[in-house]
């Protein structure tokens, strides 16, 4: 820490905030609750003020409470909903500081060490937390102490302010739950008669110690100062996205590309700063009448060039209906990837990219995974020793080598006539009358064990080559299990 | 199909356009003794409309020299033509598989290639050049020489 700083930590609560959150959209007057599915039965999650009055708790049924409360309203809370609210929250707090936490699920911890005399003092800055959260609709308990613990206890248990240097003073009159303990704990120390953290502190370290483990004591230790505890700030993750707002609404097409363009320039330039690429883009355009269309754009590979992303858009852009006009754009790269600088080379690689924006332009007109390639597979069935992957997430693989000559051409099995294991001198395939001039084979291959599959079942397969006189090359099968003649590939 | 094949193994890059619902599908393996399969592209398109319009915006960007496509109803002067100026545009050669009889007046050029049969090779086919713009119709016996990847020209007189 810095020499002749006293650490200042602020600890915020709120102990509504999955029902603040849900009433600050849709306010409701009387009694309301969220509830959760918990062990089978709707439980309450949490409530307001007026239901509280009412009797009600947390944890309580949901059957009980309406039995209590007939006029109870409620809504299914959404857990996920209130994480992401929290680290909203979060966010919005380091307007006070840089160094943030999340404590629990509703908290959250600032280190304002050296931060307080810039909205005046101490108590000025807690008055403008305390204003501004209520003004939001939420909750709130504040607390403010030389170490986490302090805070934290005092946001729970005694909402104040402990002064510099003397977090004994504060604390000792609270219950020894401000100390971060588990319930089993406190219940054991309140029978003990350990019920302040004044009882706590004064008794004798050891037998405790031996009695509820070295938890209790460093709790303890932690809230007055003699051992230290650190904040997790959370790292902000980049966001990738932009706006604009029109004054008058556009709706001609070069209008739209126009401001299109604008947005890539910003993105292409938050892209650069922390060297990621974008995979996939949205553009999102609302018009007048409050209605969205989006255009969402996939790349073939990582892309941050503006230039080279603009003209990908001319198509989706073209098909947007703008009805009275838009008047708002918004540009996400709601896919990114780490595309690192490289070092330009005297050789050109324009060739490669050219590719990759040809894919993703095919890609935008016939679905990006609809432009495939063929990578090599171990297998020795024919239809199996290939795989087909879409380019845009694949690499060229090789090599190719087969020890037999293979047909260019596959489908699937057509039946000839045909009897016997050497191939019929005529005849008839596709309504041509065909007669076998030089016949190669067999060639016979087994059906993998391991990979069931339904075209298979006839068992194994005797190939052969089959030229004809009439000049077509042939790839004919005899299956000596269910005996049949099949074509399954033609080689010119 | 090996005429697309070899002409392919000349240009490099190749983008195979063909209908997603046909089940005739090229075989990579056997393409190999033409060229390499990885420089292979293959767009699965809905419809025909699609493989055209895929096809044009392939010819007239030029990154892929050689374009395949297939086609299942025969192209109308419109569409031929189109295709036609994309390729000009693109500098790029555009392949259509045509069945029989279902060209188009806007080709460049339009081949009819058949295997033959030989006693003493299995390669031996027959390309004749059946429409040309800027020369002379003419047949080739030719055969595809695997070892050194290339073609022979075999005068159909020493059959």
């Amino acid at each position: 820490m810095f020499d002749g700083m006293q650490r200042r930590v602020v600890s915020m609560w709120f102990p509504r905030l999955a029902s603040d959150r849900v009433l600050q959209i849709r306010p409701v007057d009387g009694p309301f609750a969220l509830t959760l599915r918990q062990t089978n039965a709707d439980r309450l999650y949490c409530l307001n003020p007026e239901a509280e009055r009412q009797g009600l708790h947390r944890g309580m049924s949901f059957a009980d409470a309406r039995a209590f409360c007939p006029d109870l309203q409620s809504r299914p809370a959404d857990p996920l909903g209130d994480e992401r609210f929290l680290r909203v929250l979060r966010r919005w707090a380091t307007r006070y500081c840089p160094w943030v936490g999340l404590e629990g699920n509703d908290g959250l911890v600032l280190d304002i060490t050296g931060a307080a005399h810039l909205f005046g003092s101490e108590a000025m800055m807690l008055a403008d937390m305390r204003q501004r959260l209520t003004r939001a609709g939420l909750n709130n308990r504040i607390g403010l102490g030389d170490t986490r613990g302090a805070a934290w206890a005092l946001a729970h248990f005694g909402e104040g302010r402990a002064e510099i240097g003397q977090p004994y003073a504060a604390l000792a009159e609270l219950p020894v739950a401000a100390l971060r303990l588990e319930e089993k704990t406190v219940i054991a120390l309140q029978r003990l008669g350990l019920r302040t953290i004044r009882d706590l502190e004064d008794a004798a370290r050891a037998p405790l110690a031996r009695r509820f483990g070295p938890d209790l004591m460093m709790r303890l230790d932690q809230a007055l100062g003699r051992q230290p505890e650190q904040i997790t700030p959370l790292t902000e993750r980049p966001h990738y996205g932009v706006r604009m707002t029109l004054p008058d609404p556009v709706g001609l097409f070069d209008d739209v590309m126009a401001g299109t363009s604008r947005l890539l320039d910003q993105l292409c330039t938050k892209l650069k700063a922390q060297e990621a690429g974008a995979r996939v883009l949205r553009l999102t355009l609302r018009r007048v009448d409050q209605e969205a269309h989006t255009v969402e754009l996939r790349l073939a590979g990582p892309l941050r060039d503006a230039t080279r992303i603009l003209p990908l858009f001319e198509r989706g852009v073209g098909e947007v209906d703008a009805g009275y006009g838009i008047d708002q754009m918004r540009l996400e790269a709601t896919q990114v990837e780490s595309q690192p600088m490289h070092q330009v080379s005297h050789m050109p690689s324009g060739r490669a990219d050219q590719l990759d924006d040809l894919i993703s332009r095919i890609g935008t007109r016939i679905g990006l995974e609809n432009v495939q390639r063929f990578l090599p597979a171990d297998s020795h069935i024919p239809e199996r020793s290939f795989i087909i992957a879409a380019a845009a997430f694949s690499e060229p693989g090789g090599p190719w080598a087969s020890a037999r000559p293979r047909p260019l051409r596959l489908f699937p099995p057509e039946p000839v006539t045909g009897t016997g294991p050497r191939p019929p001198r005529h005849f008839r395939w596709r309504r041509m009358s065909l007669s076998t001039a030089r016949a190669t084979g067999p060639e016979r291959i087994a059906p993998e064990w391991w990979l069931p599959d339904e075209n298979w079942h006839s068992g194994i397969r005797d190939y052969w080559h089959v030229e004809t006189l009439q000049g077509r090359r042939l790839w004919l099968f005899y299956t000596p299990q269910h005996p049949g003649w099949f074509v399954q590939g033609e080689f010119a | 199909m090996v005429f697309a094949a070899i002409s392919a193994a000349r240009a490099g890059r190749v983008l195979w356009v063909r209908e997603a619902w046909q089940e005739e599908l090229v075989n990579p393996v056997g393409l190999a003794d033409f060229f390499d399969p990885a420089c292979m592209l293959v767009a699965q398109t809905r419809n025909q409309t699609e493989t055209l319009a895929v096809a044009e915006e392939a010819l007239k960007d030029g990154a892929v020299p050689f374009v395949i496509l297939e086609i299942t109803r025969p192209l109308d002067l419109r569409e031929g033509r189109r295709l036609q100026l994309a390729a000009k545009a693109g500098n790029t050669t555009g392949l259509c598989l045509i069945p029989e009889g279902m060209g188009s007046n806007a080709a460049e050029t339009r081949w009819h290639c058949a295997p033959v049969f030989d006693p003493d090779d299995s390669t031996l086919m027959r390309w004749e050049i059946i429409k040309n713009k800027s020369g002379t119709l003419k047949a080739w016996h030719v055969r595809w020489n695997a070892a050194a990847r290339r073609l022979d020209v075999v005068s159909p007189a020493g059959e």
